[in-house]
């Protein structure tokens, strides 16, 4: 029992990191069309900032988060106006490639940044547990789906509540209807290139988080926000919180409950599970739990 | 075909650009200056290697492999619009196909030791194979889906490639790759013709430019034929192919197994260079090469690939031997601003972009300016 409840806490700490990659995912979806495989990158890039602003300047863990996330929406939104500004009206894939070339330069970059040393994101909660009905928690877990809801809460209501936020799903319904009324598209790009590359920073503070620090190896474990982003709907805010959750909470029992009843999956199997559920998904069900269903003409 | 179109297959002197009929212009050679120029550069290529050093050899020989896996990812994405990020998974698949049918087994790794004439062809059908079975999957969804799908595919395969001991060799120790001996003949040991001793490596680099002639001719012709006319139609737009009659599911299943079998035989060739493979080979980032090579050669041209290929397998050579002369950047390790692997990964993610950006009908259409430009020289402008 305490078994199952150490490793449902776990899977929702992982969950809520997923649902902020998704998040990340589904903004830049929306508004341009275009899958971003530079998250992966941003992310690291992000937590080396919030790591800096940490150690380097000795600014408490929210501060050096919040800065890390106003730094990466900065460079998002560069990045966008420079790499993918001019690929408006080419097809998805084609932008897509771009958003390829720079995971690897972003990655090389931070790389670079965070050199040899060890980098810590100092955060509070390190190794610490609570002890909830004779199960040891870890806090960072717990950290990690609060801060992780309440994020995409604030993003959920700046699109519903806002006038920019209106005019951000304006655009991501209808680009020319809302050039039209005199929103400004490209901007919007921008800002959804921000608002998600600021996502993707949180995210990467709060991966490394109660680990030993940041590392680039770790930048492909966004990618499991792809099979979230499936699962929930490419489109869906909503569903990729819940598919993160699912996802998270499956994997984190995989890793462990494999090893006891299914030995013969091998070491590590857990890491792929998230994938192996995108693949029944999208047999069974192409455009996820909430994603909308595509409607093609000729 | 009957005489009035054989008739109308003679050339007019002088107007190579004249075509008096559809067969004649859908030739694989419609120009005779095409022609020419491609015998002229399968001698050159035929030539070369016996006035280079080792080292230069083998990497002209990477390039003709990589060229392979191009080719096949551009049938894929080039020609019937479906981006994948998958074929480092097919390659892996065809490197161990070969190795376990033409591998000598040590310990517990499994090798038959049975001859290339075998392995080779089965390095590619097991792939296509593969490929054929998840391709009712993979027909389902379009776009951006598929790249997500076969990304998917790669972190699976590695976590198999890693698990499956007795084939790979298990993460991190890996085995010794397919002996290409070739009908008794070994195409990778020294041999003495007429008196000349010829490399090792050169010997492999001539099999590996008649295996690639031969799948590179195979796939010009494919791509004209009434399938790759069919790629075309489900690329440009899907719905109304399907209305026209073409069907999706086959048309996708066949450009995947495919694509799968050119990576498979790219993979076992790689492999043989590479020396050792570990299951960590196979990764995402020799996917994204695959795609490099296919976004910077050209999307939908064969001769692009192989351009794609020379530069992508290249760039690390002239990176390494243009930093000697720039300060800041060079050495191996911490040092400097950047270190020749970093520059090079990063000339390597921004020419992507460039290209996109810029020129997205990549080295090929860098190629057609040129030919453009002094075709109607002197009034280029």
């Amino acid at each position: 029992m305490t078994d199952l409840i150490e490793s449902l806490v776990r899977g929702l700490g992982l969950g809520g990191l997923y649902a902020v990659l998704g998040v990340s995912f589904v903004i830049v979806y929306r508004a341009t069309g275009v899958i971003n495989f530079a998250t992966p990158a941003l992310m690291i890039l992000g937590a080396f900032f919030t790591g800096s602003f940490g150690n380097a300047i000795g600014l408490p863990f929210w501060l050096s988060v919040l800065l890390g996330m106003a730094v990466m929406a900065i460079i998002g939104m560069v990045i966008e106006r420079i790499a993918l500004r001019p690929m408006v009206g080419r097809p998805a894939f084609s932008a897509a490639t771009v958003t390829v070339g720079v995971f690897i330069i972003l990655l090389i970059v931070a790389g670079r940044l965070i050199g040899s040393e060890l980098l810590t994101v100092n955060d509070p909660f390190g190794l610490n547990t609570v002890d909830v009905l004779g199960a040891r928690l870890f806090t960072v877990d717990i950290a990690r789906l609060v801060i992780a809801l309440v994020a995409i809460g604030i993003v959920g209501l700046f699109l519903t509540r806002s006038r920019t936020g209106l005019a951000m799903r304006a655009t991501a319904f209808d680009q020319e209807t809302s050039l039209a009324q005199g929103i400004n598209v490209g901007r919007m790009f921008g800002l959804s290139w921000g608002i998600a590359a600021a996502m993707a920073a949180l995210a990467g503070a709060l991966l490394t988080a109660g680990s030993s620090g940041v590392e680039t190896t770790v930048a492909l474990v966004a990618l499991k926000a792809l099979p979230v982003i499936i699962l929930g709907g490419l489109d869906s805010i909503k569903g990729s919180v819940i598919a993160g959750l699912i996802i998270g909470i499956a994997e984190s029992l995989t890793r462990t409950y494999q090893p006891i009843y299914a030995p013969w999956l091998g070491a590590n199997f857990d890491v792929i599970v998230p994938y192996l559920i995108m693949i029944i998904v999208l047999m069974v069900r192409p455009y996820g739990l909430y994603g909308t269903k595509e409607v093609v003409r000729v | 075909m009957t005489t009035a179109t054989k008739e109308s297959l003679r050339t007019v002197k002088g107007r190579p650009q004249l075509f008096t009929s559809y067969a004649r212009e859908m030739s694989i050679f419609n120009t005779r200056v095409k022609r020419n120029w491609v015998i002229v550069a399968i001698i050159a290529m035929a030539i070369i290697p016996f006035f280079l050093t080792r080292d230069w050899v083998a990497l002209l020989t990477t390039v003709l492999i990589f060229a392979i896996g191009g080719i096949g990812l551009n049938i894929l994405t080039g020609y019937a619009g479906q981006v994948s990020l998958g074929q480092a998974f097919f390659m892996g698949v065809g490197a161990y196909t070969a190795a376990v049918l033409g591998g000598e087994a040590q310990g517990k790794v499994i090798g038959l030791g049975l001859d290339m004439i075998i392995w080779l062809p089965l390095a590619g059908l097991v792939p296509a194979l593969v490929a054929f079975v998840l391709a009712p999957l993979a027909a389902r969804v379009r776009g951006l889906y598929l790249a997500i799908l076969t990304l998917g595919l790669v972190f699976i395969g590695e976590h198999i490639f890693k698990e499956a001991k007795p084939i790979t060799g298990g993460a991190g120790v890996g085995r010794a790759p397919a002996e290409p001996v070739f009908l008794g003949f070994n195409l990778f040991s020294n041999q003495t013709i007429l008196g000349y001793r010829i490399d090792r490596f050169t010997v492999f680099y001539v099999a590996c430019l008649v295996i690639f002639l031969v799948m590179a001719f195979g796939a010009r012709n494919f791509v004209r034929s009434r399938f790759g006319r069919n790629f075309a139609a489900v690329r440009d737009r899907d719905v109304a192919a399907e209305v026209m009659g073409v069907s999706l599911l086959r048309t996708k299943t066949l450009a995947f197994t495919v694509s799968s079998f050119y990576a498979g035989i790219s993979g076992a060739l790689l492999s043989i260079v590479i020396g050792r493979i570990s299951p960590e080979t196979w990764n995402i980032f020799l996917s994204i090469d695959f795609l490099a090579v296919v976004f910077i050669g050209g999307l939908a041209t064969i001769s692009g690939s192989i351009m794609g290929a020379v530069f992508v397998v290249m760039l690390p050579k002239l990176v390494n031997t243009l930093t000697g002369f720039i300060p800041g950047f060079g050495g191996i390790g911490e040092g400097g601003l950047l270190n020749v692997f970093e520059l090079q990964t990063i000339i390597f993610g921004l020419l992507i972009i460039l290209f996109l950006i810029l020129e997205p009908r990549g080295l090929y259409g860098l190629w057609l300016r040129l030919r453009n430009y002094f075709k109607a020289w002197p009034f280029s402008y």
